[in-house]
């Protein structure tokens, strides 16, 4: 589906008329990404996110299938085979770096977007499933990146591996086996490395489907835009190309400047010092700590240091920090506001910005040793994120009174009213 | 029911964190947790530069010869360097022939099988082979080293948190354990007292003790301090050897797609000047 006044494809050659009878590539790409995509014209830069993740994903998957043709997964020599990239492999080094930062930038970038859709209410009706598509990209893309830190068997690699995989034992009755099936064994060994090795490979492709399953679910109601009004006329729109390829562009090329900046002047600054030494089971580091995109859910795990009832203190970590993202998948049914962006909320609007200062204090403290003051910081912006998807966002639905909106998308860029006409 | 049992596990966690942070605060102001004995003692690295530093970074190769010649006189009886190749010393400036002759003279000889016999046997290094172990393994290692494997430098200036300055000041840091220091934190026997350290009790004696330990054929002056820092720099290279084509590439990089997001960003105003003009009209 597409709005009533979208351009339709018009292939100009023989060949292009040929293959749109046979099979209309082109015209999927036109509405999707061409000029056959009305896109609301009051986009900020908050929108920009969703096609740098894209693009990242790219990168992630060109630059590792060029790893993968000179690693080994294997635990005798994963370690050695990663120096040999940075060391004798032709431009191996820039592969590698790019790889491990890329990781990062791609979720410096799909951060952003969960927040832009977090405030501009981009999970509500009509968008449900393009959200619920989304949670699982990102759970799929944090399944991804923990493998792949495993894989050049460094000391983190293993302790992260080891802990990570701990978690599982903390489930009632089946958690060992759990634990068991998912290393192929009782510790992390050659079996979890290439296990690892084989998921982190499949895993980027399954995302890139559902990401297409995400872009075909957006296409259905259309982007949402920072007023969280309707499109209600085609003067509310811009066809996406030209004019949102020129504004993805040029802020990808801004996102590439920074990108570079740090891969190739402070290449190992994201990572871990302890990586670069080989894992050794008999030698656990001072303090493990995942990627620093994990940190605020690290937080929420170790915030948890009290047994409740007969339930202890680890599984409830364990579970509160898996409840802490699959609440996302809830956020449509909890949020019941028929107002979208938090532009007009000023009550959410305030919510969200402490949200945003608890998720950023998680952060720093799930990066930080688990002593205190950490660990009672956590506990605090813990129990404010929690509160603001089940507790506060249910209810602020009901009290709040929203501002008046705009009357369309146009009237809120111009001033003036949409012409009904076209 | 959604937004029902959402309120109530909303609760829950909410509700326990807010508990155990009440708990936790309690504990701590009651029965504040203890400093670690060596808190007090332990230092950060000390400030000093190299010159590959930095996104202009480059290698200073007779610095690299030198640091080389302190690894080869001093570290290499227990620290291996097994990431390395003789090959790679050509990087540092030597030809072809002083490769070689480094190769076939170094301290130990290389393993291998006797063409002959298939008996095990060692022979001079070739440029292809990687720097030969000190040790013939791990458990020879620490027991040579009272009971502390000697750690592999390729890789140790990426590997410690501090990089380069921390080794350099662990090199350089040794000296009398204050007197005041806490039994708990006292070197024990065959431990040496050293604040950049972790705990402060390294098991590694001061390598570099005094000056012209090492006969510099340059003409710096090998007092303890230089010979620290060009050995520093030298496990720089040994654990980023591409640094310099790194920071030249990203150099290119970097001005290239300065360019491309000018030229994108003219494109995107361009384009975007009657949408945007219509913005205009409305102030």
């Amino acid at each position: 589906m597409s709005f009533p006044w979208a351009k339709e494809y018009t292939p100009t050659t023989a060949f292009g008329q040929w293959m749109d009878e046979k099979l209309p590539i082109g015209r999927l790409v036109y509405n999707s990404l061409g000029a056959g995509y009305p896109t609301p014209r009051n986009l900020n830069y908050m929108w920009n996110f969703g096609s740098l993740a894209g693009i990242f994903l790219v990168v992630q998957i060109v630059t590792g299938i060029i790893l993968a043709m000179h690693y080994a997964a294997n635990a005798d020599i994963a370690f050695d085979s990663v120096e040999h990239i940075m060391r004798d492999v032709n431009g191996g080094w820039m592969f590698r770096y790019a790889h491990a930062n890329g990781a990062s930038f791609f979720f410096i970038a799909i951060y952003l977007h969960i927040a832009r859709g977090l405030y501009y209410g981009s999970y509500k009706a009509p968008r449900e499933m393009l959200w619920l598509l989304g949670v699982v990209i990102y759970l799929l893309a944090m399944a991804t990146a923990f493998m792949g830190y495993v894989l050049p068997w460094g000391q983190m690699s293993f302790w992260g591996a080891k802990v990570i995989t701990g978690l599982f034992e903390a489930i009632p009755l089946v958690g060992k086996p759990i634990q068991e099936l998912l290393l192929g064994g009782f510790a992390p060994d050659n079996a979890a490395l290439n296990r690892f090795f084989s998921l982190h490979y499949l895993l980027p492709f399954v995302m890139a489907g559902v990401i297409i399953m995400h872009i075909w679910a957006l296409h259905i109601p259309g982007s949402n835009n920072p007023t969280g009004v309707d499109v209600k006329g085609k003067q509310d729109t811009v066809p996406f190309h030209p004019f949102y390829t020129a504004k993805d562009g040029w802020a990808l090329g801004l996102f590439l400047i920074f990108f570079c900046l740090m891969m190739f002047f402070l290449p190992n600054a994201l990572g871990h010092a302890d990586n670069y030494i080989p894992a050794n089971p008999l030698s656990t580091p001072a303090h493990i700590v995942p990627e620093w995109y994990f940190w605020p859910w690290y937080a929420i795990l170790r915030a948890f240091t009290f047994d409740f009832l007969f339930i202890p203190a680890k599984l409830l970590g364990v579970v509160a920090m898996f409840s802490a993202i699959l609440v996302w998948f809830f956020l449509p049914w909890l949020d019941t506001s028929p107002v979208r962006s938090g532009t007009y909320r000023p009550k959410m609007r305030v919510a969200f910005w402490i949200l945003i200062v608890a998720t950023i204090i998680l952060f720093i403290c799930g990066g930080a040793p688990a002593e205190e003051p950490y660990v009672m910081l956590s506990q605090v912006a813990g129990a404010y994120y929690f509160a603001y998807f089940l507790i506060i966002l249910p209810l602020l639905s009901r009290i709040e009174k929203p501002l008046p909106l705009p009357n369309s998308i146009t009237e809120a860029v111009t001033g003036k009213p949409l012409e009904k006409a076209s | 029911m959604v937004r029902f049992f959402g309120i109530l596990v909303g609760l829950f966690f909410t509700g326990w964190l807010l508990v155990s942070f009440v708990l936790g605060a309690k504990e701590f102001i009651t029965n504040p947790p203890e400093k670690a004995v060596y808190y007090d003692y332990h230092l950060d690295p000390k400030e000093v530069s190299f010159a590959s530093d930095g996104p202009l970074g480059k290698f200073d190769r007779q610095q690299l010869q030198r640091g080389f010649q302190v690894y080869k006189e001093v570290c290499a009886a227990c620290h291996s360097l097994r990431l390395v190749a003789f090959r790679n010393l050509a990087e540092l400036g030597y030809n072809e022939d002083e490769v070689k002759a480094i190769a076939a003279n170094w301290i130990i000889e290389t393993p291998d099988i006797d063409p002959a016999t298939g008996e095990m046997s060692t022979r001079p290094s070739l440029p292809a082979d990687k720097f030969p172990m000190p040790f013939a393994n791990d458990v020879a290692a620490a027991a040579a080293n009272n009971n502390a494997i000697p750690p592999d430098l390729s890789l140790i200036t990426k590997a410690r948190t501090g990089g380069a300055p921390y080794i350099y000041s662990l090199l350089t840091g040794y000296q009398e354990a204050p007197g005041d220091l806490p039994d708990a934190a006292k070197p024990g026997p065959g431990l040496h007292y050293n604040p950049y350290f972790a705990n402060l009790n390294l098991a590694m004696a001061q390598p570099i003790i005094a000056d012209d330990q090492v006969a510099y054929s340059d003409g710096t002056s090998a007092t303890i301090d230089q010979m620290s820092k060009d050995v520093t720099a030298f496990l720089v290279w040994t654990a980023e050897p591409k640094l310099e084509e790194r920071n030249q590439t990203g150099w290119a990089v970097i001005a290239f797609l300065i360019i491309a997001t000018i030229l994108a960003f003219m494109s995107y105003k361009s384009i975007w000047a009657d949408v945007k003009a219509e913005k205009k009209k409305k102030a």
